[in-house]
């Protein structure tokens, strides 16, 4: 908190908080909150939600490890303002799964070391998660450049590839 | 956490409305497009506009026309774009520009009208506000000192858009809109070789729209260089695009070089040396000569300022050898360590 004080200061106008009502459509439910009219949806969805599986990292667009879905196409949401997204649909890791039952990636990054410290994960399942829904049977470069926008610094990629492809494999058998 | 400072939020649905408001509320309001270079820059202090004029709602501006020209309102994205099978085939060089910007996630956020007027970059602006104020701030914001050459009267950064150079080798016109009306200029002149002023527009402007030629007998092409496959901004750019008679000699082109100067820069010279001439392996090789000559980097990006300036030549030289018609696949996935193909689908 200091650390905003002093930003603020020397930013020169200290303005007051304005907190303003919106409705968020977040996994399938409408939330009404009172949030910051400046707060980011990483923020809203972390602090005002307690939804904390969509991950903070660099918060300059560089990581992907804060990305969404956005009516179903990645976003990063360290850069859209919460006011923003209204009347989209907004999917997050939390709303990936059914019930308690894990998504097809969910399960083959668990089981092929696509995750390791996990702190990439949600966005990597997110950016794998709208690729799939797009093509349902990608090459290996399709996935490398769909998931182009998200940062690991654990597993080395490959275990990643594998992993979306395995669960693309289990998706299909489902739905043949 | 990197918070965004406090600012006063409005969103207008009308072009007219978010002009009347810049004007009223001059150098202290700022437009916001897809927000992917703004909000980074306000989370680090480098823009503190008090007011932040969102263009989203603006439907207008969210617009694709072909008729006798293209038109791309300034408020479609590069997934948008990319997805464009009209630009793809027509316009092979806007295509691989847009590609080849950011990442997928910045991509599906980020418009065409905030990459053309992306604010300039500099290793020693892009940082936090601590970081600034560790070693001064500089000329660019709150400081008075060149840190890259102390000695310049004016701020060097850079010039780091992707799709600048590709619309400007497409001899692409741009609408400006303020509130007591309207005109059109060509992209070229919207820039001035400044770090600070580096779009000529009025700061109550509002782009509007890309307007570009359908001609089907022009071909183009854009190589970039980054670190990375992905996430980097370019650390040069070479867009060219050629008009050729049916044996084969070039009748009209263009080429620009991107991030090696304040604006995207013409290759004149280069352009004199292709007009009139087959694209033989000499006449490429003057051209390549001729048009690194224009990049003037400084040393205030990613890699050496020795290697930057030599791999130019080798840039326009691979942009020209695609225009002949070679096939430059295996050279491009080396280059761009990311398969384009792959892009958008
Ligand atoms: C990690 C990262 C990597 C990036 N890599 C690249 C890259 O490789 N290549 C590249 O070109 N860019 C890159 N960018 C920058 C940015 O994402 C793109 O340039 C993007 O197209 C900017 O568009 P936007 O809609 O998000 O602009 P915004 O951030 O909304 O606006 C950018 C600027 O333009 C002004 N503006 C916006 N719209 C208009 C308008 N219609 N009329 C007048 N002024 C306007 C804004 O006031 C602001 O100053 C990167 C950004 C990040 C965070
Ligand atoms: S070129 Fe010089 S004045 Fe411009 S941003 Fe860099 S250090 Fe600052
Ligand atoms: S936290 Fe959003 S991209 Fe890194
Ligand atoms: S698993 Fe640790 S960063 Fe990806």
């Amino acid at each position: 908190m200091s650390e905003r004080t002093s930003l603020l200061q020397i930013g020169g106008a200290v303005h007051n908080r304005d907190k303003i009502r919106m409705t968020l459509t977040v996994n399938g439910e409408d939330s009404e909150i009172l949030a910051d009219g400046t707060a980011t949806l990483l923020e809203v969805l972390r602090e005002e939600l307690g939804l904390p599986g969509t991950k903070h990292g660099c918060e300059l667009g560089e990581c992907g490890a804060c990305t969404v879905l956005l009516d179903g196409e990645p976003a990063l949401s360290c850069l859209l303002l919460a006011r923003q997204c209204e009347g989209l649909d907004i999917t997050t890791i939390e709303g990936i799964s059914h019930g308690n039952e894990l998504h097809p990636l969910q399960d083959a990054f668990a089981d092929l070391g696509g995750s390791q410290c996990g702190y990439c994960t949600p966005g990597f399942i997110l950016s794998s998660a709208a690729l799939l829904e797009r093509k349902p049977d990608p090459s290996r470069a399709e996935i490398t450049e769909a998931l182009s926008g998200n940062l690991c610094r654990c597993t080395g990629y490959n275990q990643i590839f594998e992993s979306v492809e395995e669960a693309a494999r289990k998706i299909r058998e489902e739905n043949s | 956490m990197l918070r965004l400072p406090r600012f006063r939020y409005m969103a207008p649905t009308q072009i007219s409305e978010a002009a009347r408001i810049l004007a009223s509320e001059g150098a202290d309001a700022m437009l916001l497009a897809g927000g992917t270079d703004l909000f980074p820059n306000m989370k680090r202090r480098q823009q503190t506009p008090a007011t932040v004029v969102a263009l989203r709602d603006v439907e207008r501006m969210r617009e694709i026309g072909s008729g006798h020209c293209l038109t791309i309102g300034a408020g479609i994205t590069l997934t948008e774009i990319v997805q464009s099978d009209l630009i793809r085939s027509r316009h092979a060089g806007l295509w691989q520009a847009a590609a080849q910007v950011a990442s997928p996630q910045l991509r599906n956020m980020a418009t065409v009208g905030g990459n053309l007027c992306l604010d300039t970059r500099c290793n020693y602006y892009d940082q936090t506000l601590e970081w600034r104020k560790a070693i001064d701030f500089c000329m660019k914001k709150d400081g008075e000192v060149c840190w890259v050459a102390p000695g310049s009267p004016k701020c060097l950064a850079v010039s780091s858009t992707d799709t600048a150079p590709a619309l400007v080798s497409l001899r692409a016109k741009v609408k400006l809109t303020a509130a007591d009306g309207d005109r059109m200029i060509r992209l070229e002149d919207l820039y001035a070789n400044d770090g600070i002023h580096y779009l000529t527009k009025d700061h109550g402007e509002i782009l509007t729209l890309v307007e570009l030629d359908q001609v089907d007998d022009w071909k183009s092409t854009y190589w970039k260089l980054r670190r990375r496959g992905s996430i980097d901004f370019p650390v040069l750019g070479v867009a060219a695009s050629a008009k050729f008679a049916d044996d084969g000699t070039v009748e009209n082109c263009r080429v620009v070089l991107g991030a090696v100067s304040s604006a995207p820069i013409r290759a004149l010279k280069a352009d004199a040396a292709l007009i009139g001439n087959r694209l033989s392996d000499d006449v490429i090789a003057q051209a390549a000569e001729a048009g690194s000559k224009v990049a003037k980097p400084m040393d205030n990006t990613d890699f050496t300022l020795h290697w930057r300036k030599k791999v130019a030549a080798r840039f326009v030289t691979y942009a020209l050898r695609e225009l002949r018609g070679d096939d430059m696949r295996e050279m491009r996935s080396r280059v761009a360590r990311h398969d384009l193909e792959a892009v958008g689908v």
